[in-house]
């Protein structure tokens, strides 16, 4: 066979077999396409919720507006009773689901008990049944009041599916939502497309179809934005965002996060458990060129842990903390820190040694892990880094190895704060992902009431005493707040950011 | 040829057993509590603590003896079975088949598209020598210098964003092969041809392809009848080795064109601790490598004469 026919043959063959295998796809002028760097594994809400809630594919009981508000979902309105112990909340009649099936309070029974023995935020609710009321609303009775329920029920774990979706051993078998998108294409961990809903209860769809793609790198997701072949890409490296901000075909959108970047402390640690010595930590950071410098978004620089959103967790007119050397030795000096002749501080013949953890999957996290190591130094602190897989965080909490953690928590995953911040700071030993060994009993019994106070006075004022005590006693330093950077492509108009990140508005969006 | 399947067919069921085998006792020998990995995988950083690993501990029976786990494993694959991902709960066969699916489309387009470059670049290069040969050399060596990572961002700014050809990253239609199996076939191009030129010299300087010349046989009609089989077996070997290799080992081209590959899959499920998935992917490889060498084999015994005198003795 001579060389041209062996090359037509094997272009022929590689047609052939391509065209074959990708057919009936939905083409770019009636997709929104999404790319972010998020995987997907599973059907399961409470695993990969997150997305098909983004996606619109799932819905909840109840909404959030971008001010943190609650609002009707799939539940219409929600009361409780004088004893705080029975909710009745009344469901949206004629919600049809992706299979054409009317919504009932069984499916929805079926769901919040199914989501009851996973994870997520109702795994820990103190509920003790979940029945169908007399007209046809929902009862949820508790053991003990529970003010957050609405909140938790916002959370991708308590979508709601057809009952008959779940095996008996609670297995997903399809995912068949409620919302204005239903599946078309599920290709995990990597690709999902979605399709409109036309007989969707709230505003139909008018793009046809919605693609996700992950993106695992940073550069490859500024080129699709850059290129166009992205409509919406999230999460873009903040040093890759100015270039492209200058291309006609994007517009950046920067929006806050209630995310934060927090040092985690033991509290415990022979060299950590005076607050001096943590305070002397914190002062020695220099957070505004952290937040220049690394995260490209100069007013992200903090010294508290939730931001001004949250204004109830929010100290107004807190002191503003710049980096402090001379104080920060004042402060260790005070505890017995000496500095030694290598320029280590060193106390009873120890040197002031300490190893942080982090994680590579935020690339910004090892960049500050070093920026620390290296303003440390100039305190007279050697500190060890040592990047490691996120699962190192609350196994070392919960066998004390830990010393520090550099992590980014994300205080906004359930729409209502408190009931993260009652994991991460409501007990002594603290939480995985929060303190660790700080003792503060007043504020902490204080905080876990919280999810029984009605009176919104009282509920502010512990809830600033919780933030004086952690910007004052330092159980975890917080350094700078987060700030997401997303592409929109100029051909889509009605773009909407969910700073909670529960919903991509992909109903609300048109193509010029 | 009997023989040879034979011996391939027991080869096979050993690479599977010890594949297997020695994949779960590396996997198992780890540091790091394979529960709290999981439990980071499966519901991502913002949604698990100590709680959720100790709920997967239970769930998957994490607890129970490494014995007790590897004769289970080994029960299930008597069976033909490979169980299900510890993190996506999805069977361990339709992900690797779907994932094998895209490396082996990739890998299989990424060596056509380098073979169609290596042979005239080879041949050439032995044909002409002198400045020929050394513009070959300097297209591999530098080829070769650069990561495959760094051809793709340069052919994604030259194809994608200048000519607007191509789409940048993703999957689904045929315009999306296009990219990576380039970026893939150039580096691979730039060893093989190499490989090629190299046996193209051998042949053209042997004494049989002389032979051939002085009997009377032109240059061209020479190579084609003494020429290629001799210059084909060692030149094959090699493609079926880099052909392996390409499958497991394309992990940048992989994430950066958000190709669901095996490369990029395994090295998350190795993160993840996700046993029954690396297990599976160790064990399709090992298969692979097998039914790989046994058709260089097949394809050797018709190309080369004396493998065929030596099975007949």
């Amino acid at each position: 066979m001579s060389f041209k026919k062996m090359h037509a043959a094997f272009a022929s063959l590689i047609i052939f077999f391509a065209s074959n295998m990708y057919a009936d796809t939905p083409t770019s002028s009636n997709t929104i396409k999404v790319n972010a760097a998020f995987e997907f594994n599973s059907i399961d809400p409470s695993v990969s919720g997150y997305l098909y809630t983004r996606m619109q594919v799932l819905e909840t009981l109840v909404d959030v507006n971008a001010d943190g508000n609650l609002t009707a979902g799939l539940a219409t309105s929600w009361t409780t009773s004088d004893d705080g112990l029975t909710w009745s909340i009344n469901l949206r009649p004629d919600v049809v689901f992706h299979n054409g099936q009317k919504m009932t309070v069984k499916d929805v029974i079926s769901s919040l008990k199914v989501a009851k023995r996973k994870q997520g935020p109702l795994k820990s609710a103190p509920i003790d049944s979940i029945l169908a009321g007399d007209q046809g609303e929902l009862v949820i009775s508790l053991t003990k009041p529970y003010k957050v329920l609405p909140a938790a029920l916002a959370h991708y774990s308590t979508s709601i599916l057809p009952a008959k979706s779940y095996s008996f051993d609670d297995k997903l078998t399809e995912l068949v939502g409620t919302g204005p998108y239903k599946m078309y294409e599920f290709k995990p961990p990597h690709k999902l497309v979605v399709e409109k809903f036309d007989q969707y209860w709230g505003q139909v769809a008018s793009v046809p179809f919605a693609s996700y793609l992950t993106g695992h790198r940073a550069e490859a997701r500024v080129l699709q934005a850059r290129s166009g072949q992205a409509d919406i890409v999230f999460g873009l490296d903040p040093a890759a965002a100015p270039m492209l901000a200058r291309s006609n075909r994007v517009e950046i959108i920067q929006s806050k996060l209630p995310r934060t970047l927090v040092l985690k402390v033991n509290a415990a640690h022979p060299f950590l458990k005076e607050v001096q010595a943590r305070q002397a930590l914190s002062l020695a950071i220099e957070r505004k060129g952290i937040s220049m410098a690394v995260l490209r978004t100069p007013d992200s620089a903090t010294t508290q842990l939730l931001p001004s959103s949250m204004s109830n967790w929010f100290i107004p007119n807190a002191p503003k903390v710049d980096k402090d050397l001379d104080q920060a030795r004042a402060l260790l000096k005070e505890i017995g820190w000496e500095e030694n002749s290598d320029g280590i501080l060193q106390r009873d013949g120890q040197p002031f040694a300490l190893h942080l953890i982090t994680y590579a999957d935020r690339p910004e996290l090892t960049t500050v892990a070093t920026a620390l190591q290296a303003q440390w130094k100039k305190l007279g602190v050697d500190l060890k880094v040592d990047i490691t897989n996120s699962s190192a965080i609350p196994a070392g909490h919960q066998d004390g190895t830990l010393n520090l953690a550099l992590i980014a928590r994300n205080y906004g995953f359930i729409v209502d704060p408190l009931l993260t911040l009652i994991k991460d700071f409501g007990q002594e030993s603290g939480g995985d992902w929060g303190s660790m060994n700080w003792h503060n009993p007043q504020i902490q019994v204080a905080l876990k009431g919280l999810v029984n106070e009605n009176n919104p006075d009282r509920y502010r004022a512990t809830a600033q005493a919780f933030a004086e005590a952690v910007a004052t006693e330092l159980p975890v330093i917080p350094i700078a707040s987060y700030t997401q950077q997303t592409s929109v492509n100029k051909r889509i108009e009605g773009f909407r950011f969910d700073p909670f990140e529960r919903n991509f508005y992909l109903n609300k969006i048109t193509i010029k | 040829m009997k023989d040879l399947l034979f011996k391939r067919f027991i080869q096979l069921i050993m690479v599977a057993w010890g594949v297997g085998t020695l994949t779960f006792i590396l996997m198992r020998s780890l540091p790091g509590d394979m529960a709290y990995r999981l439990a980071a995988s499966r519901y991502g950083q913002d949604n698990f603590d100590s709680s959720t690993a100790e709920l997967i501990r239970h769930e998957l029976k994490l607890d129970q003896s490494a014995w007790s786990a590897y004769f289970s494993w080994l029960g299930d694959l008597l069976q033909l079975n490979l169980g299900n991902s510890m993190v996506s709960d999805l069977p361990v066969m339709d992900t690797l088949s779907h994932m094998l699916g895209h490396s082996l489309l990739l890998a299989g387009v990424g060596m056509i598209i380098a073979i169609l470059l290596a042979f005239p670049l080879g041949l050439w290069a032995a044909k002409y020598g002198g400045w020929a040969d050394r513009l070959t050399l300097l297209f591999s060596t530098s080829v070769r210098a650069l990561p495959v990572f760094v051809i793709g961002v340069l052919l994604i700014l030259v194809f994608s964003l200048e000519l607007e050809l191509l789409p940048v990253a993703g999957f689904g239609t045929p315009a999306h092969l296009i990219l990576p199996s380039l970026a893939l076939a150039i580096s691979l191009a730039a060893v093989s041809s190499r490989i090629i030129r190299n046996e193209a010299k051998r042949v053209f300087n042997s004494s049989f392809f002389e032979f051939a010349q002085i009997k009377g046989l032109s240059t061209r009609k020479a190579f084609q009848r003494h020429g290629w089989r001799n210059l084909l077996v060692p030149v094959i070997a090699f493609f079926a080795i880099q052909l392996i290799t390409v499958v497991e080992g394309v992990v940048m081209i992989e994430s950066l064109f958000s190709w669901p590959g095996i490369g990029h899959g395994l090295a998350h499920a190795i993160f993840a601790r996700d046993i029954p998935i690396i297990q599976g992917a160790a064990l399709l490889m090992g298969i692979m490598f097998v039914v790989l060498n046994t058709l260089v084999d097949i394809i050797s015994y018709y190309l080369d004469p004396r493998i065929k005198q030596e099975f007949s003795e």
